[in-house]
């Protein structure tokens, strides 16, 4: 059950994204942004965390549900620090995904060669 | 006493088309053109380190073979005028350290290849050379990773955009009688309707498409059947039809006669190449492939070459301007 | 030669007709189920690691850990982007989209060095979506913590 939960929810997602793809001229980078800015305050005002409830992975794999995590992580840093926290709870929270993106782009930059597309 | 017709239109009584060379890669090869290519290469690379080095190879070895099947060396070469669709023209400029020659480079992005012959034609009917080789290149991958997206990221193609033809076309022009001639160009203006969208080149072009064909039919007073063929650079399948709406709007009717370079470098249905090809090397390798034979077995008596050219750079784009362009007209006819 | 505005509007009218428009049914539905299969993977490798043990900060790394490095090899292998065209948003909005797009800069500017190619170019798609992403957060935190 929770798995059809999470298809369904990150189908959706996914389907918003798309009809941003087809009916606007925005490039990937900016539908990147849009999605995590979203998710961002759309975890800020409590809604998303409704969503990842119900849907787990479905909220939390697409880039919103990274925007969600910035939101939350910022959230905790500045209930437990104060103010300051603005500045360390985004990236705290993301730290792993972050640093894990960039040592594979390495990895895979070094190891792999440019390739045509058919 | 100017050699013109009108504004626009330079006429000539000397040059001809001595020989034409075409590369292309597998893609191309694949395509309804492939069979008629000098070379294909299968590797997209070319045996080289990086896509640029790989274009710049496609601009050296077509330009070589052309000087050859000329039955020339490159010391009988007046000028060369080359461009590319690379920062600077890095194909040209990197590619012309092997080629010994003096050395025009120009830039009209994908009209390259028209501009290159117009200039080589009047500095041959000027009197200032007796042999010029003409030389235009481009390259799928090194055109996206330098005026779009990486190859690897995963975005979707809108069914208006162009697929870039990686090769190279290069012809060497002669002053003499007994190959196909050029009769006529007529040289284009820059063109900007306002059309923004990098993803639909055809639309921004076609105008400028319009302007040149349009200056060439009433500064020469020729009826549009004067010719066999009339051929856009790289419009696709969009353009096509706006440049047949617009030239309607100014009186001019052409219908089966009218075809694009982008068009028939690739089969629809079976390449995935949405609206068709695009690149310097669409209208270079089209021609130096096949058009040039046509007109050397009489297959075709006299054809309108149109290279259509989106002058845009990542920069203005992003600084929101439209997408300016500019054509140019070739007349080439059988002996 | 710079149209009016006028007799632009009017071309770029035409020209909005005559532009085909992308299949968008037919591209959302494909969107929806890779993207859905994307988020059930990502389901499935959570409720394995919550089974093995592991907290819940260390089951989202470890998930991360998979979906990106796969995004990371597809990628390399010249899959992702066949994949890309058939799925879109599918494959670009789940956090697989996200490391692709940080793997294909780096492989393709790799011949441009390590510093100023790779190194630089890796974040060209996925600065923006860091830099926006903290400047929301440092809002809402701010919000957030004067409200509390």
């Amino acid at each position: 059950m929770d798995f059809l939960k999470a298809f369904i929810t990150g189908g959706i997602i996914c389907a918003i994204g798309q009809v941003l793809i087809d009916k606007t001229k925005l490039t990937s980078a900016r539908i990147l942004v849009l999605f995590v800015v979203s998710g961002c305050i759309l975890g800020a005002l409590g809604i998303y965390g409704k969503i990842y409830d119900f849907g787990g992975a479905g909220a939390s794999v697409p880039l919103s549900g990274f925007g969600y995590l910035l939101s939350k992580g910022v959230f905790t840093e500045t209930e437990q620090n104060g103010i300051l926290g603005i500045f360390t709870g985004g990236l705290k929270a993301c730290a792993g995904g972050v640093t894990q993106a960039i040592l594979f782009s390495l990895i895979a930059g070094i190891i792999f060669e440019p390739k045509i597309k058919k | 006493m100017l050699k013109k017709e009108g504004r626009s239109t330079a006429v000539f009584e000397n040059v001809e088309v001595l020989s034409a060379s075409a590369f292309g890669g597998k893609k191309e090869g694949d395509g309804p053109l492939g069979k008629y290519m000098d070379f294909i290469a299968e590797d997209a690379m070319f045996g080289e380190k990086s896509w640029e080095k790989a274009e710049t190879h496609f601009f050296t070895k077509a330009s070589r073979l052309a000087i050859e099947k000329a039955g020339l060396k490159a010391d009988d070469i007046d000028y060369v005028f080359g461009g590319d669709l690379l920062n600077q023209c890095g194909a040209s400029a990197y590619g012309m350290r092997e080629i010994d020659v003096p050395f025009f480079g120009v830039y009209g992005a994908c009209s390259t290849f028209g501009e290159a012959v117009s200039l080589a034609a009047m500095t041959i009917e000027g009197g200032f050379a007796k042999n010029t080789l003409c030389t235009a290149s481009s390259h799928f991958c090194a055109a996206e990773k330098q005026f779009r997206f990486p190859l690897e990221l995963g975005t979707q193609r809108p069914p208006s955009s162009t697929w870039t033809v990686t090769g190279a076309g290069s012809c060497v022009l002669a002053n003499g009688n007994g190959k196909p001639k050029i009769r006529r160009i007529t040289t284009g203006r820059v063109v900007d309707m306002g059309v923004k969208d990098a993803a639909n080149m055809g639309a921004a072009m076609a105008p400028a498409a319009a302007q040149a064909i349009y200056s060439h039919f009433s500064d020469t007073g020729l009826d549009t059947d004067y010719y066999d063929i009339i051929a856009t650079g790289d419009l696709g399948e969009v353009g096509r039809e706006l440049l047949r709406r617009l030239l309607f709007e100014k009186g001019i009717k052409i219908d089966s006669s009218l075809t694009d370079c982008g068009i028939e470098m690739f089969d629809k249905s079976s390449q995935d190449t949405h609206s068709g090809g695009s690149g310097c090397a669409c209208s270079a390798v089209a021609f130096c492939a096949y058009f040039y034979k046509l007109l050397c077995d009489k297959s075709i008596k006299r054809m309108l070459l149109v290279p259509t050219g989106a002058l845009m750079n990542t920069t203005a784009s992003q600084q929101g301007e439209s997408i300016p362009s500019v054509a140019h007209a070739v007349a080439f006819e059988a002996r | 030669m710079q149209a009016t505005k006028k007799e632009q509007e009017q071309y770029l009218k035409k020209v909005d007709k005559l532009t085909p428009n992308s299949p968008l049914a037919k591209n959302c539905v494909w969107a929806f189920v890779s993207g859905g299969i994307i988020c059930t993977i990502g389901e499935a490798l959570f409720k394995l690691f919550s089974a093995m043990g592991f907290s819940q900060d260390n089951q989202a790394l470890l998930v991360n850990l998979i979906l990106i490095g796969s995004s990371a090899l597809l990628t390399g292998l010249g899959l992702y982007s066949s994949l890309g065209k058939r799925c879109g948003a599918g494959t670009i909005v789940p956090i697989t989209g996200f490391a692709n797009s940080m793997v294909s800069p780096s492989i393709e500017f790799k011949k441009e060095g390590f510093v100023l190619g790779l190194g630089a170019k890796m974040f060209s798609v996925a600065g923006p979506v860091i830099v926006y992403g903290l400047l929301t957060s440092i809002i809402v935190g701010t919000i957030h913590y004067f409200f509390m």
